[in-house]
């Protein structure tokens, strides 16, 4: 499938329509809402099924060199990412110096949900990727955090001392990477027979599940525009746009040496691609208060986020199949 | 009915540092707290809803404790070495309780 294909193929499904429908209604001030439980209830389902089908995956082939390779690259690209964002962001637009160190945290670390929608791509594109890549997103979650505030306490000296521990804690407990590495280790001990007794529950309604928590995500992002796009200059804008193309390009150099399967190269491109909008926020507004959540977040969810879904993930498909030769 | 006098501490602050928070005033020794979800509102940092949120970052919650006057320095020292960077707000007020042994 070519290009242009995949995108209109990404651009007509219907998770990118309920995401669109409501990132619309968003800005229409529609009051189409879903309640926060709903959302969080939502959240914990996708982190189950996508953790506990990778699990079996692994149960299924069992642990390679190549999951540890992943595991190194995930890690290097995790932390390196943030120092060219923090580089770009501060030559390309006047943020301060802790709001870019925060900007780049999100763009080191990965989004769960873009994640989730590009295993969808993979599959509808009848391709296969290895399991074992949930863990690499659960570890790919943190190193971006830690080179962040390392940038930033350049910044502020008198920070420097204050202890990690609290904070290494918080978002290593993390609800969601609680729940999606506590699944993934449950599928892999329990396998294709614990797959059997729950793919009614995790299997058949994820898809619909999906686009709900999509549309979901449309309401939250349109609602952040609308609310802080003002704060985001055209510089950061662009920084949302072109980052995930210079992180992307990484993780396919990455890939080429680690040898993955096309969908799993795809992947691993949308991990290093995507930006946090879940764990990391939370982490910054505890490590770096100082830092403006309008302006992450917003670009995150509201530029990032929309770019991925619609555009990114079927140009991370192509390039997988340009890389693996797929 | 006796009733005794004692201070109001109510305290909204951003969802993320709440187990900081309820940390903070354990040690300052509060005998109890009440955490209470707030739907939206506006502030200096713009406008904020709980609808939709999946993480922690953009929700408020408000954290109510009452205890004796004598303690509320000691209480709002603890409260402000968590909230001083934080979005947040402060209010004290006086209330007057009916058993007052317990705060």
């Amino acid at each position: 499938m070519g290009m242009l294909d995949l995108a209109a193929a990404n651009l007509l499904s219907p998770m990118v329509l309920f995401f669109a429908l409501g990132f619309l209604a968003a800005i229409a001030r529609s009051d189409l809402t879903i309640p926060e439980q709903i959302a969080k209830g939502m959240a914990l389902y996708l982190m189950l099924s996508i953790g506990f089908k990778g699990g079996v995956e692994v149960h299924k082939s069992g642990v390679d060199a190549k999951m540890l390779g992943a595991a190194a690259a995930g890690i290097v690209l995790s932390a390196l990412i943030p120092l060219i964002g923090y580089a770009l962001l501060r030559a390309t637009s006047r943020l301060s110096a802790i709001d870019a160190a925060a900007v780049s945290a999100h763009y080191g670390s990965i989004s769960i949900v873009t994640f989730v929608a590009a295993t969808e791509t993979v599959r509808i594109a009848g391709l296969s990727f290895e399991g074992y890549l949930i863990a690499i997103a659960a570890i790919m979650e943190t190193p971006a955090i830690l080179t962040a505030l390392l940038l930033a306490r350049r910044a502020m000296p008198e920070r420097k001392g204050e202890p990690l521990g609290a904070l290494l804690h918080e978002i290593g407990f993390n609800g969601s990477i609680v729940m999606l590495v506590g699944s993934f280790i449950i599928g892999a001990i329990t396998g294709p027979e614990g797959m059997k007794m729950i793919s009614p529950f995790i299997i058949d309604p994820f898809r619909g599940v999906l686009c709900l928590f999509l549309l979901d995500m449309g309401l939250v992002a349109g609602r952040g525009l609308r609310e802080g796009g003002r704060l985001l200059s055209p510089g950061v804008v662009l920084f949302g746009l072109y980052m995930p193309l210079i992180s992307a390009s990484l993780a396919a150099i990455s890939c080429l040496l680690l040898g993955l399967s096309s969908g799993g190269t795809a992947l691993m491109i949308t991990l290093a691609a995507s930006a946090s909008y879940i764990a990391v926020p939370a982490a910054m507004r505890l490590a770096l208060p100082e830092a403006r959540p309008a302006i992450y977040l917003t670009l995150s969810l509201a530029v990032t986020f929309p770019f991925n879904l619609t555009l990114g993930l079927p140009l991370y498909l192509w390039l997988a199949s340009k890389v693996s030769g797929g | 009915m006796d009733m005794h006098r004692k201070k109001r501490i109510e305290i909204i602050l951003e969802a993320p540092a709440m187990n900081r928070l309820s940390t903070a005033l354990e040690a300052a020794g509060v005998t109890g707290y009440t955490v209470l979800p707030v739907l939206a509102g506006k502030g200096k940092t713009g406008a904020w809803t709980r609808d939709g949120l999946v993480g922690g970052a953009g929700a408020m919650v408000c954290v109510i404790c009452i205890t004796d006057p004598a303690r509320v320095d000691a209480v709002l020292e603890r409260i402000m070495a968590v909230l001083s960077r934080q979005i947040g707000l402060v209010t004290i007020g006086d209330v007057d309780v009916v058993r007052g042994e317990r705060f």
